[in-house]
């Protein structure tokens, strides 16, 4: 066992605040790449002059006076915690949130956080709280990636609890019924993240890490690898295209994480990310 | 004029407009709005219509104008407004109905509308429009102006009087019960590459 690494949660309060201000204005160098790439390969001349648009929304952005995106989205958190750290200071999801808030204000974000679901539905005022996925990992660092994640698309995403008879087939069945579904709602295009396998939640979460991912980024088991592959072709073959207006490019990619189920399910979660794909990542 | 149609084909619009200018617009159209919109979005289309029951004045009069659904950022000193794309307005389907029975001539948003306000929009002599989803940052440059007019503790959702100056869109239903999503989309749909349940039959 390490030593006992002493972490001031004023840092990740600093951390998280930082990302906020950053990734809403800045969009990750392999989100403008696939965008580009995309650009290249649409043969859709309304496609292209959408996906002309996109860049010089990102490119706008990142001049900093507008985020990309009115929509400056929940803030989603994923911490890993090195065993060997002992956070000080504040609680860690009372640091995290402070972050948020502070970042959210001094970058002029919106507020798109309400208290409760459907009673009041009161704006929060500074967008807490996040979204908060904490694990406990070997090591003595954390290991901060904050995701700003946009409602519109994330509106569209469907969970389902297949037979296990219903096999590969049917997890493409209903990623493609979900992607076609969403259409021009989810903003596309996006990135389709998909969770297959694991319980009711895990499965979730599984087609929501997929998203953390470089985009495109093949899964290294090359049989997942193979399924991303055939269904990013079949995701372009709906013709949905950018902004749903028709193209070839509907997704700019197809990430897919499984794990292990019970002998009974096959569990399949689809979280979609529009093309305001906002991430960074910080090690303390 | 309400209705201009420029030379490169692209139609310029600006409230109030009457049926015959709604008529003018087609599926398919791109379209640049100027002109005074009102911004209103989930929280205060859920107030319209609580005002509507209860008998009250609206804080604005909808007939012949066009809403925008949008909730923007807060605007940095010096700027108009902030990152004003659109949102998706199926989350208002069940609003609009009473909105057009009131006038509203022209809605903005993203994504598609249910049957029922397709319906409608034809019944009414209506268009529904899309900007640019997730252009944030491009919307704000065309607009000028915005006031908060009502519901100013809605925050985000505050209705916004805005003016605007060229703000591009396009026409998705238009008064005569089209949808430019499904007109567009069918002849890029690659039935071969798909299951039989994706194919449309057409095209590809």
């Amino acid at each position: 066992m390490g030593e006992v690494r002493e972490v001031d949660a004023a840092e990740i309060t600093r951390v998280v605040r930082d990302l906020c201000m950053q990734i809403n204005y800045t969009v990750p160098q392999d989100m403008v790449d696939a965008v580009k790439r995309a650009r290249e390969k649409e043969e859709s001349p309304v496609g292209r002059q959408i996906l002309d648009l996109l860049i010089r929304n990102q490119e706008l952005a990142a001049e900093g006076e507008y985020p990309y995106c009115q929509d400056t989205g929940s803030t989603v958190v994923f911490i890993d915690v090195g065993q060997d750290v002992h956070v000080t200071g504040t609680d860690l999801e009372d640091a995290i949130d402070e972050g948020v808030r502070q970042g959210y204000k001094d970058a002029y974000l919106r507020a798109s956080i309400v208290g409760d679901p459907v009673f009041e539905r009161k704006n929060t005022g500074d967008n807490t709280p996040a979204f908060i996925h904490t694990r406990i990992v070997p090591g003595d660092q954390i290991r901060i990636q904050v995701d700003a994640k946009g409602g519109g698309s994330e509106n569209k995403g469907r969970h389902a609890m297949l037979k296990p008879s219903d096999g590969i087939e049917g997890v493409e069945s209903f990623v493609l019924r979900v992607v076609a579904e969403a259409g021009p709602d989810a903003c596309p295009p996006g990135i389709i993240g998909v969770g297959v396998g694991g319980n009711f939640e895990f499965c979730a979460m599984l087609a929501k890490r997929s998203l953390m991912r470089k985009v495109g980024q093949p899964n290294p088991d090359p049989r997942i690898a193979e399924l991303e592959a055939d269904l990013f072709e079949k995701c372009n073959a709906l013709g949905i295209g950018p902004q749903s207006l028709g193209g070839t490019q509907t997704v700019l990619a197809v990430h897919v994480e499984m794990m292990a189920t019970h002998i009974a399910s096959l569990p399949v979660a689809v979280n979609i990310e529009c093309h305001a794909h906002r991430t960074g990542t910080k090690v303390i | 004029m309400p209705v201009e149609i420029l030379e490169d084909g692209r139609k310029r619009i600006r409230a109030p407009l009457s049926d015959d200018d709604v008529q003018q617009l087609e599926a398919g159209d791109v379209v640049l709005v100027s002109g005074v919109i009102y911004a209103a979005r989930d929280a205060a289309h859920k107030r319209l219509l609580e005002m509507l029951d209860a008998g009250e004045e609206l804080p604005f009069d909808p007939a012949g104008q066009i809403v925008y659904y949008v909730g923007p950022t807060p605007e940095r000193p010096g700027n108009v407004i902030g990152s004003a794309g659109p949102t998706t307005a199926s989350r208002m389907d069940r609003y609009t109905p009473r909105m057009l029975e009131l006038g509203l001539k022209g809605i903005i948003g993203k994504g598609g509308r249910g049957p029922a306000v397709r319906d409608e929009l034809k019944e009414r002599t209506a268009v529904y429009m899309a900007a640019l989803g997730g252009g944030g940052a491009l919307a704000a440059l065309q607009i000028r102006s915005q006031e908060v007019i009502a519901f100013v503790e809605l925050g985000p959702e505050a209705i916004r009087e805005m003016e605007v100056e060229d703000l591009p869109v396009w026409v998705v239903n238009d008064c005569q019960g089209r949808d430019f999503y499904t007109q567009a989309v069918a002849p890029w749909r690659r039935d071969d590459l798909l299951p039989e349940e994706f194919r449309l039959g057409a095209g590809g």
